[in-house]
């Protein structure tokens, strides 16, 4: 991996989709420098020291919030976290009322969880503070996907020319989004496995495979990412049992071996364990779930301080840089 | 006293009723139209220069959403006839999906009351099929008529129960009333916030399939087929449901059918970034739908244009895309809106655009209207090819403004309008009596 020149000019990130590959492999250079730094002893950059960053996390997530928070404090900033049930959303204040409350306050990056697609997007649209994309809904949940591509790249060595297979309710996971347009864009080959009520028909248009066939799927595959499936799915007639989606498509010991024995088994989790993957696949010696956890710091270092107007570098400067290019 | 006279003079006169499409001047006295010809004596008239302009039939919307009574936080009668009439309508039809609904005399009167008192343009008010919207059982359809009602119809709910929409189509008859069906099979729609596409696939919005509403449709069709009765289908969206419109009437089905200008101008590329104001029922659908109604509308598959103006609060629009309401408001911009997108590229005649806004819509109701065939009561829409405006907030009679059109380009103002002879529109602003 060589250092790009390509300069950071989003004020936002919002989605994988339709960034470029230079964009990509900035981020994740960046990723890797502070992962470096997570390695020594003293964790902490000071980086957005001085800078205040917002979790608005207005859907449960205790797993990417605590990523995010931890990020935001290795690089010292200033951290205010505002969850559902701290704000008078529910007392029929709009999300944008409560966007200019926060705005009032001066922030610098404001990081959205919402169950709502496009909510995240309909903030950046008017908030002078960088919005960065924590989940939304069904659309996109970008720093996942950077950390699955960060994981791929520091176990495989490589992106390009890699078969990645993603199992499961590809309908409704903002995760296979995500990585949809980072995978394609690298240049991987992604076939999308689960039964034909959880993929969206004309997803082939995007540029990749579909099958109903986890065998198939897995045949060639260097990676396979199974999602998590919400067990409500059922309720809406998407499937028969949970017992029948596990039988299908489950990876259990067994039919691990149906794919290459270096395949690398990714879950972005919360795990169902014994619905997507089996407790000794999952803690098995292909799984490298606990990296993406490790990862998911690093790369969210990364994107905060690039919206942030960082700048590509292997030790980030003391200081932060205070120009802000806004062309995104 | 002898009736007041007025000339129009020079204008193009466009009258499919009467397959006119030609310069003329147009005489109309007191409240009729009196003559259609060259060099029409002025003698006595008070003369409006009309060169370079086109006179249509006054424009005949199908599908209004009134909000009166008990939504008028978001509409008037005076509100929402002022912008009719500022785009051109002379008549309008008000839905029945009022609080409380139009499914009982007592409320059809009061609509015809508050009309008469505050109303800029004819409203023709429309009955529920069923009590209370709920799609149960059947309103009091004769005691509908007799309040006056045109039509009947529950859109905004799709009426789900097969045998009670037989029922209906067949009760009806006695009052020769047609059936407007919003055609939705909700339990293929629940939950969806745009159409199922690629591009709800990338948005990850819930969809609203094609077949939901083509579904309904096809079944709406084939009940009126089997029962003789007299059906409009509302706003059709999906290439399936025109395709299923044109075979039922290749087989000789008494059905009608309308489209928005929103649909035939805009596709689900709109909602690209989640915007509220493109958020309506049925959705915008792809550019392959777009083109299919297009099509249908030249080949006269789909009758007329009705705008479906369904507006709501800003406050009930600035929320995020799943929580906004469905509907757009559509009087002002809708023929702009058209000769815009369709007529100024060649796609649409002038003739047949006033065939779908003005004659055929009303013999989709059997009024005697649309026409400006001499002694036809002088309802006359003039516009104005020539003029570009951009719609903006501050443009709009209407009470709301969640126009999808606001900041475009649009060429072709509505002048001059008259309704039963009387000027209601001046130089394109409504006219205080
Ligand atoms: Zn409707």
């Amino acid at each position: 991996m060589s250092m790009s020149a390509t300069p950071w000019t989003r004020k936002d990130l919002l989605g994988l989709e339709g960034l470029s590959a230079e964009e990509l492999t900035l981020v994740l250079e960046q990723a890797k420098a502070f992962k470096e730094v997570s390695l020594r002893p003293i964790k902490k950059v000071p980086a957005l020291r001085g800078r205040t960053v917002v979790l608005f996390f207005l859907e449960p997530s205790t797993r990417t919030r605590t990523s995010f928070e931890l990020a935001a404090k290795r690089l010292s900033a200033d951290i205010l976290n505002i969850q559902a049930a701290s704000t008078s959303l529910t007392k029929g204040e709009t999300i944008m009322d409560t966007v200019r409350n926060i705005e009032a306050m001066k922030v610098d990056i404001l990081v959205i969880r919402h169950s709502v697609s496009g909510v995240p997007l309909t903030v950046a649209k008017t908030a002078a503070a960088s919005v960065i994309n924590a989940g939304d809904g069904s659309h996109e949940h970008p720093t996942q996907g950077l950390v699955d591509l960060y994981t791929i790249l520091e176990k495989k060595g490589q992106i390009a020319g890699l078969n990645v297979a993603i199992v499961g309710d590809i309908s409704h996971s903002r995760v296979a989004r995500s990585n949809l347009w980072g995978l394609t864009t690298l240049g991987a080959r992604v076939t999308l496995c689960g039964p034909p009520t959880l993929v969206p028909p004309g997803i082939e248009r995007l540029g990749v495979t579909v099958t109903y066939s986890l065998k198939e799927a897995m045949r060639e595959a260097d990676v396979v990412m199974l999602l998590r499936l919400q067990l409500e799915r059922q309720q809406q007639h998407l499937l028969p049992s949970i017992r029948e989606y596990a039988a299908l498509f489950g990876v259990n010991r067994e039919k691990l071996a149906w794919g290459k024995p270096d395949m690398i088994v990714m879950h972005p989790g919360p795990v169902n364990r014994g619905v997507e993957l089996a407790p000794d696949v999952a803690d098995g010696p292909q799984s490298v779930i606990y990296d993406q956890v490790t990862n998911g710091v690093a790369v969210r270092m990364a994107v905060l301080y690039l919206v942030s107007g960082g700048r590509p570098a292997k030790t980030p400067k003391p200081a932060p840089h205070p120009e802000r290019p806004v062309t995104a | 006293m002898a009736p007041t006279k007025l000339l129009l003079r020079g204008g193009r006169v466009v009258d499919p009723a009467n397959r006119v499409d030609t310069t003329a001047d147009l005489l109309i006295e007191g409240e009729r139209i009196a003559a259609v010809g060259d060099r029409l004596s002025a003698s006595g008239a008070e003369v409006v220069e009309a060169d370079g302009q086109i006179v249509f039939p006054g424009f005949i919307d199908l599908h209004v959403h009134l909000r009166s009574p008990g939504r008028e936080e978001k509409e008037t009668v005076a509100t929402g006839t002022r912008a009719a009439a500022k785009g051109g309508f002379t008549t309008i039809c008000a839905m029945a999906n009022t609080e409380p609904p139009a499914d009982n005399r007592p409320v059809v009167e009061f609509l015809l009351a508050e009309a008469r008192r505050s109303a800029v343009v004819n409203v023709l008010p429309i009955g529920a099929v069923t009590k209370g919207l709920a799609g149960e059982s059947l309103a009091d359809i004769g005691e509908l008529k007799a309040a006056g009602v045109v039509a009947l119809s529950d859109d905004g709910r799709s009426i789900m129960n097969a045998h009670l929409m037989r029922r209906a189509l067949e009760y009806a008859k006695m009052f020769e009333l047609p059936i407007i069906s919003h055609a939705e099979d909700t339990t293929l729609s629940a939950g969806g916030v745009m159409h199922e596409g690629l591009v709800s696939l990338k948005q990850g919005v819930q969809g609203i399939p094609s077949t939901s509403e083509a579904v309904m449709a096809g079944r709406d069709l084939l009940l009126a087929e089997a029962t003789g009765a007299r059906l409009h289908l509302a706003h059709v969206s999906a290439r399936e449901t025109v395709d299923l419109i044109r075979a039922a009437k290749g087989r000789g089905v008494a059905v009608t059918a309308e489209v928005t200008p929103h649909h035939l101008a805009l596709t689900d590329e709109s909602l690209h970034d989640y915007a509220p104001n493109y958020k309506m029922n049925p959705p915008l659908r792809s550019e392959g739908d777009r083109a299919a109604l297009r099509a249908a509308l030249r080949d006269g598959v789909l009758d007329t244009i009705a705008t479906d103006h369904a507006p709501h609060t800003q406050a009930e629009k600035d929320r995020d895309l799943e929580a906004a309401p469905f509907g757009v408001i559509g009087l002002e911009t809708a023929v702009a809106v058209l000769l815009t997108v369709l007529v100024k590229p060649g796609l649409l005649s002038l003739t047949q655009l006033a065939a779908a806004l003005s004659w055929q819509p009303a013999r989709a109701l059997g009024i005697p209207r649309g026409t400006l065939s001499p002694g036809a009561v002088a309802d006359v829409t003039v516009v104005d090819p020539g003029r570009a405006w951009q719609a903006t907030a501050e443009t709009f009679e209407s009470k709301s403004l969640n126009s999808p059109f606001i900041g475009w380009a649009l060429h072709g103002g509505v002048t001059e309008v008259f309704l039963g002879g009387r000027r209601i529109v001046h130089t394109g602003e409504v006219v205080t009596p």
